[in-house]
């Protein structure tokens, strides 16, 4: 193992500057981006805090999780409890709030959350993306009556009834698969004409089982039912399909609100990063979902994280002109 | 102070409390249930004495979930004299739980 340096940079600004909240590095988000760039920043020596609203969101509803080395499959709850205990293992500081807004001024990020406000030097951005809703007709009059965002949690509840899944991703298709343990049928339905991006072996999965029904180029126009769900309207067949629930993993899309006064480049919606992570604003990294990256994984995003984590490392060093530093090992 | 709570003492402890109740229907599987319960302890000591904290495990309560209708969770559903008044459904950040609470209360 490569020795690290023992809190060179992070030291040295708790002794020259009063301020207790200034850190060397802030990161946002606590999935695996945020928590891999805690670990290396942590690592480097560096004064880290994460901020995160949870540890782990939408992926740790995942049921199963296959890719991610180490674990040939756990589920996404677990792997975002090994998270967590890892980073507070090795004394990471970990806070959870949500942010309310970034600002830069000179060379230094203010942090504002709900309670506090916090100094950086550098910021790992690395939120992940919101899930992206339907916005039709009954889908937040029943939330929690049927539609769920979390077929990890809730696929119990469906217990030898008929549900709905929407949606044509990897978290589709592994909800359809949790899905089929309990309800009696499930409508996987997707408006595309054919699967693009799930894992093939999934796909084999779903084709075996009987209780899987997928329709392709179809939406939903309204989720019927006045206390609970009692069906759902298709658009283009204009059929009603009598389903208990509705399953909405239609992925997720990039909140870019919090960082609007720092301009940050995006391509459609997305972060724009070179390949150490930097963004168009000095200091100020991205990592994970909210970047503009086909290749949505659990694996790309703790190799991001660690990246943004070692380049911000670098830059700290040389700003420091520290000549003896080991930062040309990584 | 957050209680555990079944169907035996649910009379006791929701149908029959003097002030409103909040229930945190939760279950072991569920990752923003975990999430949600060091939100909903820290709660309970804020708002000691005007609102009661009580847990439900759906697995261990099927009845009260059913009866309750909860087809997702986490759920916190605040209830007077054992009658639901409005619920949130899934992680909610604290200031999101604490305007509900203050809307109803």
């Amino acid at each position: 193992m490569t020795k690290l340096p023992k809190n060179k940079i992070g030291n040295n600004h708790n002794k020259s500057n009063s301020k207790s909240n200034l850190y060397d590095i802030v990161i946002i988000g606590g999935g695996p981006a945020g928590v891999s760039a805690a670990v290396y920043s942590k690592r480097f020596g560096l004064k880290t805090l994460l901020i995160t609203r949870e540890v782990g969101d939408d992926w740790a509803g995942a049921h199963k999780i296959c890719n991610y080395p180490g674990f040939s499959e756990i589920s996404g709850k677990d792997l975002a409890e090994k998270f967590l205990e890892h980073v507070k293992s090795i004394g990471v500081e970990v806070l959870f709030d949500e942010i309310k807004g970034i600002f830069k001024e000179k060379e230094i990020f203010e942090i504002k959350t709900n309670l506090k406000s916090f100094l950086a030097k550098k910021v790992i951005f690395a939120p992940g993306s919101v899930r992206k809703k339907l916005e039709i007709k009954g889908e937040s009059e029943l939330k929690g009556r049927g539609v769920s965002y979390c077929a990890n949690c809730d696929a119990p509840f469906f217990k030898n009834k008929n549900v709905v899944v929407v949606g044509g991703g990897n978290s589709a298709i592994s909800a359809a698969i949790l899905l089929a343990e309990h309800a009696s049928k499930i409508y996987l339905i997707y408006r595309k004409s054919e699967f693009f991006r799930p894992d093939k072996i999934l796909l084999n999965v779903i084709k075996k089982n009987q209780k899987i029904e997928t329709i392709f180029n179809e939406e939903l126009a309204e989720i019927i039912g006045k206390s609970k769900v009692e069906g759902v309207l298709l658009k283009n067949s204009k059929k009603i399909l009598n389903v208990n629930g509705v399953f909405i993993e239609a992925g997720g899309l990039p909140d870019l609100g919090i960082i609007a006064s720092l301009n940050v480049k995006t391509k459609d919606n997305y972060i724009l990063t070179d390949e150490n992570q930097k963004t168009n604003v000095e200091g100020f990294f991205a990592a994970g979902d909210i970047i503009h990256n086909e290749f949505k994984q659990i694996v790309v995003a703790a190799s991001q994280g660690a990246i943004a984590s070692s380049q911000a490392y670098r830059e700290l060093v040389q700003a420091k002109g520290d000549k003896d530093s080991p930062l040309t090992q990584y | 102070m957050v209680e555990h709570i079944n169907s035996g003492d649910f009379k006791k402890e929701v149908v029959d409390s003097k002030t409103p109740v909040i229930i945190d229907f939760y279950a072991d599987w569920c990752m923003p249930c975990k999430m949600m319960a060091p939100v909903f302890e820290k709660l309970s000591g804020q708002y000691k004495g005007k609102l009661k904290f009580v847990k439900i495990n759906v697995d261990e309560n099927q009845e009260l979930a059913s009866d309750f209708n909860i087809q997702g969770i986490p759920a916190l559903v605040i209830a007077k004299k054992g009658q639901e008044v409005d619920r949130i459904v899934g992680y909610a950040p604290e200031e999101a739980i604490k305007e509900k609470i203050d809307s109803i209360i």
